[in-house]
């Protein structure tokens, strides 16, 4: 007796990887938390400073705080005040201090009403300096991680496709790299050279690139002897197109937890370059950089400490809680526990 | 297993030649010319100009003058004589400064290590045995937010908290001996300085105690569904000979060569915890260097410290051939 | 004939109160002293399952053995302390297990690891331990026994490894060895030495064997008495010339036709059992078999039925035995 058997719709790769990650509550909280820091990064400007977000003025409406007018050029937006009189109907943002007015009358204050975070001895809002260097953060780590992801995959992919000698030499390069000690060569090489952002992105990248390397090397080296692979070959496709188009998919799913863990790494990485003066230069605002201010004032002015530790302590977490959520959800053994 | 580490050894050579060549490149970034130098004034770092006598001392000392290839040669051949030149700073030999401070960063990162299999193994398996348990979640947590937290941070918070000021003055934060250290007896000489090391060793441990235990607990737990696990319940071994004895060791030792992981990172971290504390290591030294554009002692330091990595990393692969019996050479990757 | 074990409606679940299922249901097997006895099933069918449970190997949780009893010198292992059933594993009832080479520890030498059985359940010292287990090396046809026990597992074959869990498992004279696939991951010249081995120690020893597997021709060989599983079930067993010559379940005839006859080369199809085997989530009601069976009746849908006698020493669980003659 037979009996139709119905075919199951079957779940994509990826879409399984997600159901599963979100089983853990706490991985799912994390990766809000990160994309509320994005919010935060890509809407700085409009949280914080002294630009209107929106401001009718003349019977045209503008937002300052996002363009550059040219009606505009020239308009002297430091006193509030006085862009409320000249304008019918304006909206500021929240914290209405920049990331990078002096104010050497308020100097080292603690949290109160006008400045929810304090000043630093320059008298520079602290929550706006955060809130800037929320930007700061994200991009560096993203960015350096995207340059370590680029050349690790395409190291690790040669070295595990073609083995071999080629196999041989990369590996020595993953070794040498390794061994050297890695913070102290960036700050080896942005002392050479002028530390500006990009440099700081660029050193982080080409010095984290190992881990991922080594992953994908492993993978290829794995992948590239299984059938469907050779079934490739006999259809004629090249060695690009099978390392890029088959064999690479498979072997992303562990390079993501680390890359994840990567962007905690680089975060943690440059605010320890900016704690030691070696960051973004100034008058950029970068968590690392309110917390170098704060060696010297640690005796009373607790809010430098305090907040950006905190702020860095939140987002490495935030970020390696999602890295262990993806490893959890791409670990076979453990499923549907 | 001879032939392993014969060829182990062998292997390490081009792994050495490449790190000369790295650091000669790195050499050819510094300015040899006058460049426009930022003082970084704001930051509070004092750097010295680089003033003509510096660039002449750098064109000598490295040949920069000269064809790249006989550039390299010379470097190659200054670094198997260990002549590093002098420092710019005082004009002693580097190899002399690097050799009096090499020992306390040595001491220091092996005092580290070995503290964090000490604390890790068992916690990874505890974790492992106990898993999912209100315990092991609770632990879980602490040591995944430690892990986040980042070194001067928390070298930071000790300071204020533990070491005088305005709370508890437990520990002592500057150096590694007190002022009268001289007249000290042998024993009273030993707890001063595991005193004075407390704090950094602290900072220097303490996010490796996550990631190892994570390992050891990931470790264990395969080993658990191992089939010759299976087998040793079923010839009626207690479960805690099952344990001690088959699954301990077996987890223990992929867990070995994460050592060549924490090395690397925790000569890394010593440069920041060595400044702060003040500790005479070649961390400090190091960072002094940088800051004062002391290039023979910065390339000196890099290159030495990139050697004794190589040489914990060979250590740490050897001591795996040694408790594993299955080691093939082409098996061990 | 004495019985050496007895399970008696064991019954093993997997998963919890919400998401449970059977994998094992209502089965009884009786083991008569110094006789193999063939359990015999296609993967899933439960086989492997109900042989853990006699030495509770099970992984607790997620299995658990639900009813039943396991009837071992007159005393219900299923009721015995860990302390207790940790006495019997190894000494009294041993097991050897698919995968020869894994299931030995690959960081000690083979002569520790079987001289540690012996100890665990013996007094005696390192000297005599070494010679039992030189002993037990050449009764197991280990050429150069003395160089082999200082072998680690990774240095011996497939074969060699299987020959050195059996010499493991009989280190203290067990009553009864349960051997799960011991050949199904070697090639079939070794096979067949592993065969006559087990085979050569039933007969000079008098164990009691319980041998699982899916493969035909083993159990044709040795086994005396079979027992064929389905889906969790006992569908059939018999004597072993009965079994072959008289076939008395949809099922077992399913089986024994599908399998390729060099000598009838004129069929050019293989005669399969239609249809897939049913996952323990979603066996069918009544006779697990239902689906697939061409002599399905409409009773079958409804009850399940139990083994009952066709002829001496052969039972067979189907409502219409009496119906099949071949």
């Amino acid at each position: 007796m037979k009996e139709e058997t119905k075919l199951n719709e079957s779940t994509g790769y990826w879409r399984g990887v997600w159901t599963e990650y979100k089983r853990d509550k706490l991985s799912v909280l994390a990766m809000f938390l990160i994309f509320s820091l994005f919010l935060v990064a890509v809407f700085d400007d409009l949280l914080a400073g002294k630009k209107p977000i929106i401001m009718k003025y003349q019977n045209n409406i503008y937002s300052p705080a996002v363009f550059n007018h040219k009606k505009l050029i020239g308009m002297d937006f430091s006193d509030q005040d006085e862009i409320k009189d000249i304008s019918s109907f304006v909206i500021f943002p929240p914290v209405k201090y920049s990331a990078t007015e002096n104010d050497l009358f308020s100097v080292l204050s603690p949290p109160d009403k006008n400045h929810y975070f304090g000043t630093d001895d320059r008298g520079r809002d602290v929550l706006s300096r955060m809130i800037h260097g929320t930007k700061i953060s994200l991009s560096i780590g993203f960015v350096a991680v995207g340059i370590a992801f680029i050349i690790g995959i395409t190291l690790g992919g040669i070295a595990g496709y073609y083995g071999g000698r080629t196999d041989f030499v990369i590996s020595r390069l993953f070794e040498i790299m390794i061994t050297f000690p890695v913070f102290f060569l960036i700050l080896t090489i942005l002392a050479f050279r002028d530390p500006s952002i990009y440099n700081i992105m660029i050193v982080l990248g080409a010095t984290g690139w190992t881990g991922i390397a080594r992953l994908i090397r492993g993978d290829f080296l794995k992948i590239r002897n299984y059938d469907y692979i050779t079934a490739q070959r006999a259809l004629g496709a090249n060695d690009i197109r099978i390392m890029f188009v088959h064999i690479l998919p498979n072997a992303l799913a562990p390079v993501l937890v680390a890359a994840t863990f990567g962007i905690a790494g680089a975060i943690l990485t440059e605010s320890a370059l900016s704690f030691l003066g070696f960051g973004v230069p100034p008058p950029t605002p970068s968590w690392g950089d309110v917390l170098s201010q704060s060696k010297k004032y640690i005796d009373f002015a607790w809010w430098l400490v305090i907040f950006p530790g905190l702020a860095i302590f939140l987002t490495v977490t935030s970020f390696n809680l999602v890295g262990e959520g993806f490893r959890n959800a791409l670990d076979p053994k453990l499923r549907g526990r | 297993m001879k032939s392993y580490i014969v060829k182990r050894l062998l292997l390490a050579i081009p792994t050495l030649l490449g790190i000369t060549i790295i650091t000669f490149g790195i050499i050819q970034l510094a300015p040899g010319n006058p460049v426009e130098r930022n003082q970084q004034l704001e930051q509070g770092i004092q750097s010295e100009q680089i003033t003509k006598e510096i660039i002449e001392q750098t064109k000598k000392l490295y040949g920069l003058d000269k064809p790249i290839h006989i550039q390299y040669w010379i470097w190659l051949k200054r670094i198997a004589t260990f002549d590093f030149g002098d420092s710019y700073k005082d004009h002693r030999p580097v190899i002399d400064k690097i050799k009096e401070r090499l020992p306390i960063t040595l001491t220091l990162n092996i005092i580290s290590i070995f503290l964090v299999y000490i604390i890790a193994v068992p916690i990874g398996i505890m974790s492992a045995i106990k898993d999912r348990s209100l315990l092991d979640r609770i632990t879980t947590f602490l040591l995944f937010g430690l892990y986040s937290i980042p070194s001067f941070w928390l070298a930071m918070m000790l300071i204020y908290f533990l070491g005088g000021g305005e709370h508890w003055d437990i520990f002592p934060i500057y150096g590694i001996q007190s002022a009268n250290a001289e007249s000290f007896s042998f024993f009273k000489k030993l707890t001063d300085f595991l005193w004075h090391i407390t704090l950094p060793v602290i900072c220097l441990t303490y996010a490796d105690f996550a990631s190892l235990s994570r390992y050891q607990k990931g470790s264990l737990l395969e080993v658990l569904r191992e089939n010759y696990v299976r087998t040793a319940r079923a010839k009626g071994l207690s479960e805690k000979t099952v344990i001690l004895k088959h699954v301990l060791r077996n987890s223990v030792i992929p867990i070995i060569t994460i050592v060549s992981a924490i090395l690397p990172a925790m000569i890394g971290g010593s440069v920041i915890i060595e400044s702060i504390f003040s500790i005479p290591g070649i961390g400090q030294l190091g960072f002094e260097a940088i800051l004062s554009r002391d290039y023979p002692l910065i390339m000196a330091i890099t290159t030495i410290t990139a050697f004794l990595t190589l040489i914990g990393i060979l250590i740490a692969d050897i001591a795996y051939v040694l408790v594993d019996p299955r080691i093939t050479f082409e098996g061990r990757n | 004939m004495e019985n050496i074990l007895e399970i008696k409606n064991l019954s093993v679940s997997i998963g919890d109160k919400q998401n449970g299922f059977e994998v094992v249901s209502d089965v009884s097997i009786s083991v008569p002293k110094g006789k193999v006895i063939g359990i015999v099933g296609e993967s899933g069918c439960g086989k492997t399952i109900t042989a853990l449970s006699v030495i509770k190997l099970l992984p607790d949780p997620p299995a658990k053995i639900t009813s039943g009893e396991i009837i071992f010198k007159n005393r219900n292992l299923l009721e015995l302390s860990d302390e207790q059933l940790r006495l019997i594993r190894g000494n009294e009832i041993s097991m050897i297990f698919q995968e020869p080479v894994s299931s030995l520890n690959p960081v000690f030498t083979i002569g520790e690891q079987i001289g540690e059985t012996i100890r665990t359940h013996n007094k005696i010292n390192r000297k005599e331990e070494r010679d039992r287990v030189i002993e037990l090396l050449k009764l197991v046809d280990i050429p150069d026994p003395e160089r082999r026990y200082s072998n680690y597992p990774h240095e011996m074959s497939g074969g060699m490894c299987q020959r050195v869990m059996i010499a493991m498992a009989l280190c203290c004279n067990p009553d009864l060895l349960i051997a799960d696939e011991p050949t199904t991951a070697l090639d079939v010249t070794v096979e067949a030495g592993i065969i006559e081995l087990i085979n050569n120690l039933r007969n000079e020893i008098g164990m009691s064997v319980i041998l699982i597997t899916h493969d035909f021709g083993i159990i044709s060989e040795i086994a005396d008495e079979i027992y064929v599983m389905y889906a969790g079930r006992i569908v059939e067993n018999a004597k072993n010339e009965l079994l072959f010559n008289n076939p008395k379940h949809p099922y077992t005839i399913g089986l024994l036709n599908s399998i390729p006859d060099l000598n009838d080369i004129k069929n050019k199809y293989l005669k399969m059992i239609p249809g897939n085997i049913p996952s323990p989530q979603n066996y069918p009601k009544g006779c697990r078999f239902n689906d697939r069976c061409e002599m399905m009746i409409d009773k079958c849908k409804r009850s399940v039925p139990l083994l009952e006698k066709v002829e001496n020493e052969h039972e067979s669980a189907c409502f219409r035995s009496g119906e099949i003659n071949l």
